[in-house]
């Protein structure tokens, strides 16, 4: 029932109106919360952790932000439930697996999680599709703030909000992009980048082989420190940090394309026939294709409305997601076979790519994300 | 091309690379994809790279015996082991151990962001609370009726208050 309503309903991640936003694919913000004079989770007895399940449970559903949305004790789910959470970004994989007296509320369009009993007793999330850290942060305090009204909090006024875990105190936030960025990764330049970026207190994530496409080229950007600094100036330290990697992308996508247009049309193309035509498909193999499917999409390649197919695929061809799709668990290998059919029926009506050599210089034809949605 | 590295855990061959800078310094942790699943990183919505990079201190000053949190009863040595703090009062507990790490880990070592409004005119009230009750008690054993009577109606005041405040919830 559960699994039904998230695939059912529209989701932020999934359905998010293909607005026109290279680079960024989604923005999230996480605020650590804890109840005062109340062991974290993790020291806490089974009792008391069941205590603020019971009380931290009812009080998030009953936001009017969590109107007709879903809240589940963990140890309900399935494993496969589990999964696809964890796959969709509104669990993580700490909670799946510690699952006594955990809980988890997400809101209708799974734009918003709140995790009861992770490492600290609340976890609130919200994502937000493209470069958004103003909505983001506009969510997110505004679910904080009526959840305070009803929660006391682990607060001091000299190290603001208490958390399990000293590398959150403060804000109790993480915000973080999650970027694409195969230019940078065709042209080996990501580990400059990393390097570059963690100077000024940025973490970067990625799962990528050096000098090699691999994981879609796909990072997650975020803060590393909490304390000393108001929410609004880490996520304008972050945003500058984004900007720069946003234009050095940018730049590097141009001069793949003035060097060597040959060969990135050679891997679309490619990328394209396979998505089209192949019967065995692993996870990692879908994701690259799917990397530069959506480069094709932004140099317009493929028509816009491809990239709502592609975003998607990100999420859906991930493990527990075919399962589901195939309707019963299956092992690997056979995954593999569930995973080529269902992207050779999401490709079947798209259009072949177009080559036509075009120059990507002209300042208005650059992809930028929206400056209104950029916070400041 | 690269050569290709090995999981600083198992050896294998590595998939995943966090490089950070701490201090100056260049952390690089290059791991397998099954070593990298094991410590949660490839889950991009619950990993923390300081956790990785929090070595467990073996050769540190001895350490300061049976210090423990009064509230929770977490130990420095299981702080030390886990680098999670049992509750909030372990701040305060372990201040000595907390504070300098707390500096080297952020951007300062006082809050600047967002105040839980409603918790904390809570905490005013109770204070406030609190001294007018030990005045109270005072006034009346030192015979200073008045002073006790005008703390009286504070008090109602104040409760009146409180229990307004609790209703717009
Ligand atoms: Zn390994
Ligand atoms: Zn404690």
């Amino acid at each position: 029932m559960l699994i039904k309503s998230i695939f059912g309903g529209k989701s932020e991640m999934t359905e998010a109106g293909s607005k026109k936003c290279p680079v960024v694919l989604m923005t999230r913000i996480r605020l650590a919360r804890n109840i005062a004079n109340t062991p974290f989770p993790g020291w806490a007895k089974e009792t008391r952790r069941k205590e603020v399940l019971e009380t931290c449970l009812p009080s998030v559903a009953s936001l009017s932000q969590m109107k007709r949305g879903i809240s589940a004790e963990i140890s309900s789910l399935s494993d496969l439930e589990r999964q696809i959470l964890v796959e969709r970004h509104l669990i993580s994989r700490e909670l799946s697996s510690n699952a006594d007296a955990a809980g988890v509320v997400i809101s209708k369009d799974q734009s918003i999680s709140v995790m009861i009993n992770e490492e600290d007793h609340l976890r609130i999330q919200v994502i937000k599709s493209g470069y958004r850290f103003k909505s983001a942060w506009n969510a997110i305090d505004a679910i904080d703030s009526a959840l305070e009204e009803q929660l006391d909090f682990a607060f001091s006024q000299k190290l603001g909000y208490l958390t399990a875990c000293p590398t959150n105190v403060g804000t109790g936030m993480r915000a973080s992009t999650m970027m694409h960025l195969p230019a940078l990764v065709i042209s080996s330049q990501m580990e400059k980048v990393v390097r570059a970026v963690n100077q000024l207190g940025i973490a970067v994530r990625g799962l990528f082989g050096e000098g090699s496409d691999a994981s879609g080229s796909i990072f997650q950007i975020s803060n590393q420190t909490t304390l000393g600094e108001s929410e609004g100036e880490i996520v304008k330290r972050l945003s500058s940090v984004l900007r720069t990697i946003i234009d050095q992308e940018m730049n590097a996508r141009e001069k793949i394309l003035e060097k060597d247009p040959n060969k990135l049309y050679d891997k679309i193309g490619r990328a394209y026939g396979i998505l089209q035509n192949s019967h065995l498909l692993t996870s990692s193999e879908c994701m690259n294709l799917a990397s530069l499917v959506r480069f094709g999409v932004d140099l317009e390649m493929f028509p816009e409305k491809t990239r709502n197919i592609v975003d998607r695929m990100f999420i859906e061809c991930q493990p527990g997601h075919v399962q589901y799709h195939a309707g019963h668990e299956i092992e690997s290998s056979a995954r593999d076979e569930f995973r080529a059919a269902y992207m050779r029926k999401q490709f079947e009506n798209v259009a072949r790519p177009i080559f036509n050599l075009h120059e990507m210089s002209s300042e208005d034809d650059t992809p930028k994300p929206d400056p209104e949605q950029e916070a400041e | 091309m690269a050569k290709p590295l090995k999981c600083d855990v198992c050896s294998e061959p590595a998939t995943v690379h966090l490089t950070q800078i701490i201090n100056n310094q260049i952390h690089k942790i290059d791991l397998c994809e099954s070593c990298a699943e094991q410590k949660g990183i490839t889950d991009p919505s619950g990993y923390s790279l300081a956790d990785l990079l929090v070595k467990p201190e073996s050769q540190s000053a001895p350490e300061v015996a049976a210090l423990s949190c009064p509230e929770c009863g977490c130990t420095q040595r299981e702080f030390k082991k886990t680098g999670r703090l049992g509750c909030g009062a372990c701040y305060e507990t372990f201040a000595s151990v907390v504070n300098p790490a707390l500096l080297n880990m952020h951007k300062g070592d006082s809050h600047k962001g967002k105040v839980p409004q409603r918790a904390l005119e809570r905490a005013t009230f109770i204070d406030r609370l609190g001294t007018l009750e030990d005045g109270l008690k005072e006034a009346i054993s030192s015979e200073r009726y008045e002073d006790a009577a005008r703390m009286r109606d504070e008090i109602i005041e104040l409760k009146k208050a409180m229990e307004a405040a609790a209703l717009e919830d």
